[in-house]
C-alpha cells in the first residue's frame, strides 16, 4: 500500500479526510465508504489521479479497465494521462454489440460483469480500476474477463480497501474453482479502511 | 478569418472528424429500430478520446465554471476529466438508491413510464456555475431532469455538453433556453 511504501505522503491525509462513512447503507449493519466528497475537492481528486498516473505511466499499460460505475470516475483520467485505452466493464445488457460475460458470487445470489469482444487484444497489459475493494468478488470477475480475452492483468488499483484484503483476496480467487493466474495479480490500494464492509454493488 | 484563426478551425475540424469516425453505430439496440450510438469505440482510441475532452476543456476554461455534473453512467466517463482540467468539482447524478446519505430526486418521463435522477444534498452551493455532461442527447429528458436538480439548489446551469446529438429527436428544443454544445450530430 502507498502508505507503507512512502512513509508520510502529505496527500494521503487529505484523501482520507475526503471520504465519508455513511452508516447502514445500503442496508443495516453496513458502513458505506462514500468517495463523492473527494470529488468535490478538485485538488484532492487531482492528487488521487496523480498517484495512480505516477505509478502506472511507465508500465507499458495498453488499457485501463474501469468497473461500472465508480470505476468510470477514476479510470478515464488515468487512461488519458498514460495514453491508454479505456474499457468500461459493465452490468448486463448495457454494452451494445458482442460481449463476453462473467458471473460472480455475491453474499446472496450472483451478479454479472460484461466486456466488449475486441476491446483488448491478446497479450495487452491491462490495469483494472475500481473505487473500493471489499471482498474482491467484482475485481476477480474483471480479472477473469480480461484473462479470457488473452490479456495480462498487470495490477488492480483501488482508492480504498480493507487492511486484511490480501488474505481475503487470495482466498476469494481460489474459491472460484477456475484455474488461473489471477491470484498472482497484485493489488494497489491508496488508503485502507478498518470498518467491516461487505460486498456492495456499484 | 485571419490565417491563424483559419488554421485553428481546420485543426478543430480534423479533431471532430476523428471523433465522429471513432463512434460505432449498433443497429437494433437496445430494441429493434434503434440505431445505438456507441462511444466505447471512441474510448478505445486514445487520440480521439483526448481530443473530445480537450474540445470541451478549451470551451469551458476561464468561464468560471465550478461544477461539472455527470449523468450516470457514461457521463461519469467524460465529466471527471473535464472537471479536473478546469479545476471544478465533479458531481455524479445517479439512478435511485445509489447515492448514500441525503439526496434530492427529480422524476422524469420516459417513452413508457418514468425514471428518476438523484443528487447529493450539499454538493452544490447556490450561485455556482455548472455544466451538465453526458455522452449523448436524445429526447433531452434526462438532461432536463439534471438541469432541474441543479436549479432547485440554486445553481446556474451554464451549458449542457454532450459528445453526440440526435437532432431528429429534438432534445435541443426540450432544453428550451439552456445552451447545448455537442461535438457530433447524427444525420
Amino acid at each position: 500500500m502507498l502508505e507503507e511504501e512512502n512513509g508520510v505522503d502529505p496527500r494521503l491525509q487529505a484523501i482520507s479526510a475526503a471520504i465519508r462513512v455513511v452508516p447502514h447503507f445500503p442496508k443495516p449493519g453496513i458502513m458505506f465508504n462514500d468517495i463523492t466528497p473527494l470529488l468535490l475537492r478538485p485538488e484532492v481528486f487531482k492528487d488521487v489521479v496523480e498517484i495512480f498516473v505516477d505509478r502506472y505511466r511507465d508500465m507499458g499499460i495498453a488499457a485501463v479497465a474501469g468497473i461500472e460505475a465508480r470505476g468510470f470516475i477514476f479510470g478515464p483520467s488515468i487512461a488519458l494521462a498514460i495514453g491508454a485505452k479505456f474499457i468500461p466493464l459493465r452490468k448486463p445488457r448495457k454494452l451494445p454489440g458482442e460481449v463476453i460475460s462473467e458471473t460472480y458470487v455475491l453474499e446472496y445470489g450472483t451478479d454479472c460483469l460484461e466486456m466488449h469482444v475486441g476491446a483488448v487484444q491478446p497479450g495487452e497489459r491491462i490495469l483494472i480500476i475500481d473505487d473500493v475493494i471489499a471482498t474482491g468478488g467484482t475485481l476477480s470477475a474483471a480479472i477473469r474477463l480480461l484473462e479470457r480475452a488473452g490479456a495480462e492483468v498487470v495490477e488492480c488499483a483501488c482508492l480504498l480497501g480493507l487492511p486484511k484484503f490480501k488474505a481475503e483476496w487470495k482466498a476469494r480467487v481460489h474459491s472460484c474453482g477456475v484455474p488461473s493466474v489471477a491470484s498472482d495479480v497484485p493489488l494497489f490500494i491508496v488508503r485502507s479502511f478498518s470498518c467491516l464492509l461487505k460486498e456492495i454493488s456499484c | 478569418m485571419s490565417v491563424c484563426e483559419e488554421k485553428k478551425e481546420e485543426m478543430k475540424d480534423d479533431r471532430i472528424e476523428g471523433i465522429a469516425s471513432s463512434i460505432r453505430v449498433v443497429p437494433n439496440f437496445p430494441k429493434p429500430g434503434i440505431m445505438f450510438q456507441d462511444i466505447t469505440t471512441l474510448l478505445l482510441d486514445p487520440k480521439a478520446f483526448k481530443d473530445a475532452v480537450d474540445l470541451f476543456v478549451e470551451r469551458y476554461t476561464g468561464r468560471d465554471v465550478s461544477v461539472v455534473a455527470g449523468i450516470e453512467a457514461r457521463g461519469f466517463i467524460f465529466g471527471p476529466p473535464i472537471a479536473l482540467a478546469i479545476g471544478a468539482k465533479f458531481i455524479p447524478l445517479r439512478k435511485p438508491r445509489k447515492l448514500p446519505g441525503e439526496v434530492i430526486s427529480e422524476e422524469y418521463v420516459l417513452e413508457y413510464g418514468t425514471d428518476c435522477l438523484e443528487m447529493h444534498v450539499g454538493a452544490v452551493q447556490p450561485g455556482e456555475r455548472a455544466l451538465v455532461v453526458d455522452d449523448l442527447i436524445a429526447t433531452g429528458g434526462t438532461l432536463c431532469a439534471a438541469i432541474n436538480l441543479l436549479e432547485r439548489v440554486g445553481a446556474e446551469v451554464v451549458e449542457c455538453a454532450c459528445v453526440i446529438e440526435i437532432p431528429e429527436l429534438k432534445g435541443r428544443e426540450r432544453l428550451r433556453d439552456k445552451p447545448l454544445y455537442v461535438l457530433v450530430e447524427t444525420q
